[in-house]
């Protein structure tokens, strides 16, 4: 059988999302945020709530998200997209209302407006892209880097006497009662990409429900950051952030008896 | 068991050269391409046409979505 | 004739607010304004129009839950005073920079810093010069009086939107705390989603559909080229809002050969000193700035080619004299202009003014 007789509509089996906007993205190759961006516009599309679903996103490399996903978007400041999502989610009971954020957004100067939004059990879809590293700004040390890890702020290695321990959020936010589900997921593998598309569907499904805040944990690479290859990232990132970051579902109150 | 034959189509001028895709194969079907596209990307392609059975390992890791996949049953 | 009521200023805001048919309260407890927010507590406007009220957990949030609800096309408000208000500078510029409508008040207390909790107009530079970042305007309005602290809410709210442009309502603790007569307005509905559509679908996020593309709400653009653009039309709206918006009051002003300028609770000062001295037979007027921006400076400077001199009154080392100045040179004038004021949430005295206007206009 020639190729050309394979590539027909009728054997089409996997392509672009309709809400992916049809441009090259700003991501580095290999960059995990093209992955998640890709869950997230099939999740939605998939449950046909574009029309319904409001973006916020923050200061950070997915601060263009807006050019990406074909919905309606606020870009917020550095940390507060949680509160600005409040605002709508608060007033627009209707939507689906979710935040897209990096570990130095959500973790560091955002960790205020996190912690509150999950607290009050907002009605919130968050997905957290923990790469430990600023991105944006050149691969700086972000709260969730790993002991010893170097990045342009810690050359030598990230030490616990100056800089302290990395920043578990994603456990101190499954304590919180008013979270309804927290994950944590990863996108290197076709395994890992379709496990985390179903923790990203359950989410929105969840906020569709009123079911409150769903927050969804994306361990990344940022191969640029890292000074890798994106083979090598995720190697490294397996080796190394999943036994300080350990995969798998924190809380589901779906599951409580 | 049913054979299954696959093919990718790779947009490429949309790839990055990551070679996610070339790792997740697990047919070894993919390859980063000697050539460049016009931002200077060594694309991927299949360097093995026959081998590929339609998984969409590739596609699902690909992080720009440049990978559309078809697959028959022979 | 409305609904006739004693009340305190920072009630008042919260009552016009419900009135209006504001949609969203965002805030954070800091006196003295912490009224406003317990009195919406009381009144429940959840349970009648649907408007929400939420405490948040700091100015800075409170600030982002406004930016969030006006970028859907609500009407949405947030109160605080000083030190808060420096929090949430970083929202307004990005509110500002984004073209969002929405309404902050700052009821000023002294400063700098932690300060008093009393009555300042400190604020005044971080108010009509930016506070935040960047090159934009804040709508500010000065009631002096507890009736204009309700009327200037839904007046806040229609410039705000005719303009996609943040407002101010900037009081200070005097008129919050203080409680005067006030005619409340009639209830009037929240907007529906189809009249929301209307004003603000053009840009609001109310959901993408698909007669349109998707809207961005965003203050970023990394080509230059754009931004300076963006930055014209933000100019080209700011000189419109200037040409169309001054407000301001003129007491005695027609027959004036000296002039006192005076805005919020200053200007009540003002008008008591204003009685003392045409008592002694000095023809003096009050102009009092309404808008603070933009500033009366055509009028002023127009005053300014009429009289003697001008005695700039505030509660502050002196801040909006500089603007004063500024009119009375745009005018080509070289009449004398001084001030007086106190600081640190002291009211000055209508003896205090009347003796600073005989020293330093008088000359006695």
């Amino acid at each position: 059988m020639e190729i050309q007789d394979i590539i027909k509509p009728e054997n089409l089996v996997y392509s672009k999302s309709k809400l992916q906007v049809d441009v090259i993205s700003h991501y580095c190759p290999g960059c995990s945020h093209g992955v998640v961006h890709k869950i997230v516009s099939e999740v939605i599309d998939e449950l046909g709530i574009q029309e319904k679903t409001i973006g916020v996103s923050p200061v950070g490399c997915a601060v263009f998200a807006y050019n990406l996903i074909d919905i309606d978007w606020q870009e917020a400041a550095h940390g507060r997209a949680p509160a600005v999502a409040t605002g709508i989610a608060r007033t627009n009971p209707d939507k689906i209302v979710f935040t897209y954020q990096g570990d130095g957004d959500l973790a560091s100067i955002g960790a205020a407006e996190i912690l509150h939004a999950c607290n009050r059990g907002e009605n919130l879809v968050v997905i957290f892209i923990n790469n430990g590293i600023y991105g944006m700004t050149g691969g700086q040390m972000a709260p969730t880097t790993l002991v010893g890890q170097v990045t342009s702020t810690t050359p030598m290695g990230r030490t616990v006497e100056l800089n302290g321990y990395p920043l578990k959020i994603t456990e101190l936010i499954a304590q919180l009662p008013g979270v309804h589900y927290c994950t944590r997921q990863s996108v290197h593998t076709a395994a890992t990409v379709r496990r985390c598309k179903n923790a990203i569907r359950k989410a929105f499904q969840n906020v569709m429900d009123k079911k409150g805040t769903s927050f969804v944990e994306v361990t990344s690479t940022c191969n640029s950051g890292w000074k890798m290859t994106p083979v090598q990232a995720n190697d490294w990132m397996v080796e190394h952030m999943f036994t300080e970051y350990p995969q798998g579902e924190l809380k589901d109150n779906d599951k409580k008896g | 068991m049913a054979k299954v034959r696959g093919a990718v189509v790779v947009d490429k001028e949309g790839c990055k050269g990551c070679g996610l895709c070339v790792v997740a194969c697990p047919q070894n079907v993919l390859a980063l391409n000697k050539d460049v596209n016009s931002r200077g990307y060594h694309y991927s392609y299949m360097a093995n046409p026959e081998e590929c059975i339609g998984c969409a390992h590739c596609g699902l890791v690909c992080p720009d979505t440049c990978i559309t996949i078809y697959r028959v049953k022979l | 004739m409305g609904e006739l009521r004693l009340m305190k200023g920072n009630e008042v805001l919260a009552e016009a607010a419900v009135r209006c048919g504001c949609d969203g309260y965002f805030g954070y407890p800091i006196t003295p304004q912490s009224e406003v927010m317990e009195t919406l507590m009381e009144l429940r406007p959840w349970e009648t129009t649907g408007m929400v009220v939420l405490q948040a957990e700091s100015e800075v949030a409170s600030i982002n839950m406004v930016y969030g609800a006006a970028a859907t096309g609500k009407r949405a408000m947030t109160s605080s005073s000083s030190p808060g208000v420096s929090l949430m500078q970083e929202g307004i510029s990005y509110i500002a920079g984004a073209e969002l409508p929405c309404l902050i008040v700052n009821v000023q207390r002294g400063g700098p810093g932690l300060g008093t909790i009393q009555p300042s107009q400190a604020d005044y530079f971080q108010t009509t010069k930016g506070g935040g970042h960047g090159d934009y305007r804040l709508i500010t309005l000065a009631p002096a009086s507890v009736q204009e602290m309700h009327d200037f809410v839904e007046l806040a709210f229609d410039l705000a939107f005719k303009y996609r442009n943040p407002a101010m309502i900037l009081t200070d603790g005097a008129l919050g705390q203080m409680m005067e007569k006030v005619e409340l307005a009639d209830q009037k509905p929240r907007w529906t989603r189809e009249e929301i559509l209307a004003r603000s679908g053009s840009w609001a996020t109310t959901g993408k559909t698909p007669d349109r593309q998707r809207n961005v709400v965003t203050s970023l653009e990394l080509d230059s080229e754009k931004m300076e653009q963006n930055n014209i039309r933000l100019q080209a709206k700011y000189q419109q809002i200037e040409e169309n918006e001054v407000r301001y009051e003129e007491i005695l002003c027609d027959d004036a050969e000296y002039l006192m300028v005076a805005f919020g609770t200053s200007s009540r000062v003002c008008q008591k000193a204003l009685e003392v001295l045409r008592e002694q037979g000095v023809k003096v007027g009050l102009l009092r700035p309404i808008t603070l921006w933009p500033f009366p400076s055509k009028v002023i400077g127009e005053m300014a080619r009429k009289v003697k001199g001008i005695l700039v009154v505030e509660m502050s080392a002196g801040q909006m004299v500089e603007d004063v100045k500024l009119a009375v040179f745009d005018a080509c004038c070289c009449v004398p202009v001084a001030y007086t004021g106190r600081m640190g949430g002291i009211l000055p005295s209508p003896g205090e003014v009347v003796e600073a206007f005989e020293q330093k206009l008088l000359k006695r």
